[in-house]
């Protein structure tokens, strides 16, 4: 166990600037990987930890060189090792599991060929014996079938089948240490948890030594026996998992554990202020300064050395650890959000279903929709004004499709949307008035994407006020300084385009810009998944506030009940298009709950080493709705027979005001649940 | 992670953007040297005819085919005309033909393509068939056909050059426009219920620009290309105005024994295409955008 | 994936009748007429009629248009006005010309091309990319005249290795043929193979710099194979469309190239039938040569088609 398989030391990386300067990626990293052990590194994008765990397999990017240091495998460094060398190290001795294996794996080969190259390059199995040992792997990945898979090529897979096979892939060469670069990212929230586990159990199985990178402590926490936090190229705290996560004595873990959301406490949690500095604006001092709650002076032009205490086997990077030793059980406090929510009735979805089939061209001519069994389908919600209301699900649930119904921009086949009991929104762009439109905004996944990058911020919170209000002149830029300062951002960033802001600081102009239209309703589309963990809670916080100072009403939808459940008044899950459950948010997190919504709650990674996610269904992907029956009858691990196949399960009251549509008694329901 | 995202800038004006543009064009060799021939050229048709030594149309049959000396610096043509003063004259029809000519392609060229990019469906279909129809008999066959049609006037060269070098831009912008429309600033201002007026100008046309401009500069060289040929067969610019085309193609019977004749403006013309070249490769650099990908038609 | 294949050629085919009706629109409103053209001054009474009569151009537009097309379709663009010649006869030793210079360029073009393409994107920014794509871009850009007037003057007349001018009647045997076409073919090749070349160049550095190129890297895959196995077959896909384009595109290079080798094939017969307003000749030339294109493009497409198996599969999944 104490045997060091992985020496790195003292390693800079960097790049050379458009002008000339040397950039550092990666800045006196050292560290060593231990046999049979797990190691997560922990960090948010930038921070340098992919660029680290390429360099174990001694690859540097193109454009990067390697400035100082070494990465020692079996006593010979790998960044001055031969290309002919490393091929007999990569794959055999050290092998990865790449971030997207939709992407990593090549498109013209097959599943087998890809795996046999494997074998082939680093095995010296025969022809009938390697045939045999592709069935092995693929099976010790569990994928289904695996002689038909081998024939298969990339892209017929699902995305959770294609990462398993990109395990099976370097799992060939029987390595002695494999590096994991965010390898659930991606993927959905059960697919993650059974993929976790599957390398949790091979990591067991194999005694193979791991690396684990990733930006999602939810997801280190489950398989790391230490982690290694970094923070804008530089490691900041170093030890064994559970100290780490229990006792964090460096501040950024400290905020960062603090700032993310937990299912088991309703609320906001505190955020986190700022953002990590882009490579190459570091100056003398401690990188997390400007972030910092512990600072001091001496932080600005000294930068703290990574300090090994032995009481808890930990490394940190701080000067004033010692204050955050004792204060470090991470209490977490969350801000209580106030139910803003009114009597009044603001939008009504009643019987709305949506299908993306395309019209035939009889029907188009009766202008009739002929799908029978649409994506979305019998969708009945009541919001009220001031609510907040989550729409949860995996991908596929239909859940940004109701949303784009609601803004108009998707045609219902069926059913009525109503705004304010009076006006019928059930149409498209073009038949609704501009009121109408100005009433309801929308906030999206990606600010990269909805922010155009050929306008300043200026600019693009400028576009609804003039064409909504007609504003001009002083008045427009007056307004446009108001909503920057609503969401914390400076005047300054009024002549910034988008691309000089970081991700956090897009999505707040992107809020700003929703609210310029003073909309009734904000349809929220995964508007934290892009974003880095520390900055995701502020941006939660800004929404709240914003939402109590405005009384705006949002319909918020997320994969991550995490957030959902830090976020929202009620909560409606749905599964293809379909809902399986609406309440309260405390008491959908509660039980009795829909068998779905047990799977999906079972599946959260929290960033705790004593809370393991349960998997009580497969992971099988389905491409379409059933027919008839249970929407949810596919997966359902308390399938009851005939009546679930056939028959639309009936709306159920629970005493809390939970309707769940389910044909297993409430009783029944919470009986077998895991509690 | 974008390495290139470190600098922050504040806006700036139209003319310091374009200015950088240019700056950064001129900071590779390749560019730098296009840039120069090309401004050259320029700067060449715009004062020739007041530094031309002779007159271009003297014809002088005792000085026929002289072999160059001090006083004839490129020697003398089959009509004893002087080749330097016709060599430095007879880029001023191409580039002016040919630049407007380019102006003409990108402006339709590039407001058709946004058009089908953004209504797609049925209209795009038909309109994208037609096009390639237009695409699929040869430039050249084309051009003969309309200039022996109408004759061989700037009036007539420049819209039908303009026409058939456009076709390539429609394609382009509306290749651009599609991965624009697409994104989500643009279902944004749809569903905050802008016009498509408003839409086409304020989102789509300031994504679109750079790759149709690029392609805009391709084509000049291209059509640059088309016009000297065209001159060269004989339906270009009628004699005696001096144009390269005209003059190789006159003096390429006698290059066994006047070969400086023909020289020239081969020079001439291959530097003016070089430099062009050059430039519209620097400019898709300098913008970001590979132009080696796309096909010559 | 037939419906696909039935889709692209149907899609050919509508292409073609466009053409068709373009060319025929086209000549339609060239001042004058055939028959105009060719009486000259006699044009007028008795003889313009008869000339109208025996040229069918006595009928409605339309119905010329339609009985054309039918003869078009089995291969008969009626006769010439110059020569008085069926048109069929006037063509078929000029296309086979043609097909030989313009395949020969094509078969050498190709194999250069992509060699070139290949060492500059794997060598990228190094000497011989550097090199290499300096030569492409002047080859590319020098238009076909004046390559082939350089080539004449160098090869021919100062080194006098090889004949300058083609002067062979047209319907000369394929081994007589064969020293004549050494310089036209490389004035032909030149600009399509650097532009082929640059195409490769670029989609190889795609392909190079894609996740799965960098995971094969990673898996210990030897740089070579990688290179067959997991860069090439992915770059160059896409590479086919625009390589299509690109011959398509050399139609134009070789009429001008044939004028000045003064070379027997269909280029110099379009220079010729346009200056002689032979009308008729023009029309079947047009449609010729836009099918060739149409099936050059259709081939392209089929080749990807069968060779991509995303689309492969795409029916099924569908």
């Amino acid at each position: 166990m104490n045997e060091i398989i992985q020496k790195v030391n003292n390693l800079s990386i960097g790049f050379k600037s458009k002008k000339g300067e040397e950039i550092l990626i990666l800045r006196n990293i050292s560290t060593n990987i231990k046999k049979g052990e797990t190691v997560g590194i922990v960090g948010e994008s930038g921070s340098g930890k992919s660029t680290l765990a390429l360099a174990m397999m001694g690859y540097v990017k193109h454009g990067l060189y390697t400035i100082g240091g070494e990465c020692e495998f079996n006593s010979s460094n790998l960044l001055k090792m031969k290309n002919r060398d490393l091929e007999k190290i990569r794959g055999r001795k050290i092998a990865m599991i790449p971030q997207n294996a939709g992407q990593a794996l090549t498109p013209n080969l097959k599943i087998g060929y890809q795996i046999d190259e494997a074998l082939q390059l680093h095995s010296d199995l025969k022809e009938e014996e390697r045939e045999k040992k592709i069935s092995e792997l693929l099976n010790k990945v569990r994928l289904p079938s695996p002689e038909t898979i081998a024939l298969r090529y990339p892209h017929e897979l699902s995305g959770g089948q294609q990462q398993r096979v990109a395990v099976a892939m370097a799992l060939a060469g029987t390595p002695d240490l494999l590096l994991l670069d965010e390898p659930t990212t991606g993927l959905d929230v059960t697919t993650q948890a059974h993929v976790l586990e599957l390398l949790n159990f091979i990591a067991k199985d194999t005694g193979t030594s791991m690396v684990y990178v990733s930006h999602d402590l939810g997801a280190i926490a489950q398989v790391s026996d230490r982690i290694i936090v970094m923070y804008s190229g530089e490691i900041v705290l170093e030890g064994p998992s559970r100290e780490i996560l229990k006792k964090p004595i460096h501040p950024y873990t400290y905020g960062l554990l603090k700032s993310i959301p937990k299912l088991s406490l309703a609320g906001l949690p505190q955020s986190m202020p700022g953002s990590q500095p882009q490579p190459g604006t570091m100056h003398r001092g401690c990188s997390f300064f400007d972030r910092c709650d512990f600072s001091e002076e001496k932080c600005k032009n000294n930068s703290p050395q990574l300090e090994y205490l032995e009481e808890l086997n930990t490394s940190v990077r701080c000067f004033n650890h010692k204050s955050l030793m004792n204060d470090s059980q991470v209490n977490q406090t969350v801000n209580e959000i106030k139910t803003s929510t009114q009597d009044k009735e603001i939008l009504n979805l009643s019987e709305v279903s949506i299908s993306y089939a395309k019209q035939k061209l009889l029907d188009q001519v009766l202008n009739r929709i002929s799908d029978d069994n649409p994506t979305v389908k019998d969708i009945n919600i009541n919001i009220k004004k001031g609510e907040t209301i989550a729409l949860v699900g995996e991908s596929g649930s239909g859940k940004s499709t109701i949303l784009k119904s609601i803004a108009g921009l998707l045609r219902t086949k069926g059913g009525i949307i109503k705004f304010d009991q009076n006006r019928n929104l059930s149409s498209d762009l073009k038949e609704r008035d501009p009121n109408d439109l100005r009433i309801i905004q929308l906030i999206f996944q990606n600010p990269d994407e909805s922010l155009n990058p050929n306008h300043t911020v200026e600019e693009i919170i400028a576009q609804p006020l003039k064409l909504y209000f007609g504003l001009k002149g002083e008045e427009l830029k007056k307004n446009i300084t108001d909503l920057l300062q609503k969401v914390r951002l400076g005047e300054f960033y009024m002549s910034r385009y988008p691309r000089q802001l970081s991700g956090g600081e897009k999505q707040r102009v992107a809020v700003a810009r929703a609210f310029a239209a003073k909309p009734d309703i904000i349809l929220c589309d995964e508007v934290t998944s892009a974003l880095d963990v520390s900055v995701q809670a502020a941006v939660l916080n800004l929404l709240q506030q914003l939402k109590e100072d405005f009384g705006t009403t949002y319909i918020f939808v997320s994969h991550d009940l995490a957030v959902v459940r830090a976020i929202s008044d009620r909560v409606a899950v749905l599964y293809q298009g379909r809902l399986c459950e609406v309440g309260p948010s405390k008491d959908v997190y509660q039980f009795p709950s829909h068998p779905y919504t047990e799977v999906l709650l079972g599946a959260v990674l929290e960033p705790d080493p004593d809370i393991k996610p349960k998997l009580v269904a497969e992971d099988i992907v389905e491409e379409k709705p059933p027919q008839k029956g249970c929407s949810f009858q596919g997966r359902c691990s308390r399938i009851l027979g005939d009546i679930c196949k056939n028959e639309v399960p009936p709306w159920q009251l629970t005493n809390s005001g939970n309707s769940i549509r389910c044909h297993i008694p409430l009783k029944e329901l919470q009986k077998d649940q895991i509690n | 992670m974008k390495l290139d995202n470190i600098y922050q800038e504040e806006k700036k004006s139209n003319f310091a953007k374009v200015s950088e543009i240019i700056i950064t064009m001129a900071s590779r060799p390749s560019g730098f040297i296009g840039l120069s021939i090309l401004i050259f050229h320029v700067i060449l048709a715009f004062i020739s005819p007041y530094v031309a030594p002779y007159d271009f149309k003297a014809i002088n049959p005792t000085l026929m085919l002289q072999a160059p000396s001090a006083e004839y610096w490129f020697g003398t043509d089959d009509l004893g005309r002087d080749v330097f003063t016709r060599t430095i004259l007879g880029g001023r029809t191409a580039l002016t033909i040919t630049f407007f000519g380019s102006l003409i392609a990108l402006l339709w060229g590039g407001l058709l393509g946004i058009f089908c990019g953004l209504v797609g469906g049925k209209t795009d279909d038909i309109v994208m068939r037609i096009v390639d129809a237009f695409l699929s008999i040869p430039w050249i066959l084309a051009m003969l056909l309309i200039v022996s049609l109408l004759g061989t006037s700037t009036e007539v060269l420049i819209p039908a050059l303009g026409f058939f070098y456009g076709k390539g831009i429609v394609r382009v912008a509306r290749a651009a426009t599609h991965d624009v429309i697409a994104k989500d600033f643009i279902v944004s201002a749809r569903a905050r219920g802008h016009s498509n007026f408003s839409i086409i100008w304020n989102e789509i046309i300031p994504n679109v620009r750079d790759a149709i401009l690029v392609e805009g500069a391709m084509r000049w060289s291209w059509m640059l290309l088309g016009f000297s040929s065209l001159s060269f067969l004989g339906f270009g610019v009628s004699p005696p105005t001096p144009d390269w085309g005209l003059m190789i193609s006159n003096a390429r019977g006698l290059m066994s024994f006047a070969y400086w004749s023909v020289i020239a403006p081969i020079v001439g013309l291959s530097s003016l295409i070089i430099g062009i070249n050059l430039t519209a490769d620097a400019f898709a650099k300098a913008l970001g955008i590979d132009r080696s990908t796309k096909a010559p038609v | 994936m037939l419906f696909l294949i039935i889709k692209r050629i149907l899609l050919g085919l509508i292409t073609l009748f466009i053409v068709s009706l373009i060319t025929f629109v086209g000549t339609e409103i060239l001042p004058g007429d055939a028959c105009t053209t060719y009486l000259e001054r006699q044009a007028f009474g008795e003889q313009l009629e008869a000339c109208y009569r025996r040229l069918g151009l006595n009928v409605p537009a339309y119905e010329r248009y339609v009985s054309w097309a039918v003869n078009a379709i089995q291969g008969d663009f009626g006769y010439s006005l110059s020569g008085e010649m069926p048109i069929k006869e006037v063509l078929g030793p000029r296309i086979k010309n043609s097909l030989v210079l313009a395949s020969a360029a094509i078969f050498i073009g190709i194999p250069i091309a992509l060699i070139l393409g290949i060492v500059t994107a794997l060598w990228r920014d190094k000497l011989p990319d550097v090199a290499i794509s300096t030569v492409t871009i002047f080859a590319m850009t020098i238009p076909e005249f004046i390559s082939a007037t350089l080539l004449i003057l160098i090869i021919a007349i100062w080194l006098e290795w090889l004949p300058g001018i083609v002067i062979v009647p047209t319907d000369v045997s394929l081994l007589e043929l064969l020293p004549n076409i050494i310089l036209p073919v490389i004035a032909i090749a030149m600009i399509m193979t650097a532009h082929m070349a640059r195409m490769v160049r670029s989609s190889v550095i795609q392909v190079m710099a894609s996740e799965y190129v960098q995971m094969a890297i990673l898996k210990g895959v030897p740089y070579w194979k990688m290179v067959f196995k997991h860069v090439l077959p992915n770059a160059l896909l896409p590479a086919i469309n625009v390589v299509a384009l690109t011959i398509a595109w050399l139609l134009g290079g070789v009429v001008v190239t044939e004028v000045v080798f003064n070379y027997p094939g269909l280029g110099r017969l379009v220079i010729e039938s346009i200056s002689n307003r032979d009308l008729p000749t023009v029309q079947a030339l047009a449609i010729i040569l836009a099918s060739i294109y149409v099936s050059i493009n259709l081939l392209a497409d089929l080749m990807t088609l069968m060779l991509n198996p995303r689309l492969k599969t795409l029916q099924i999944r569908k």
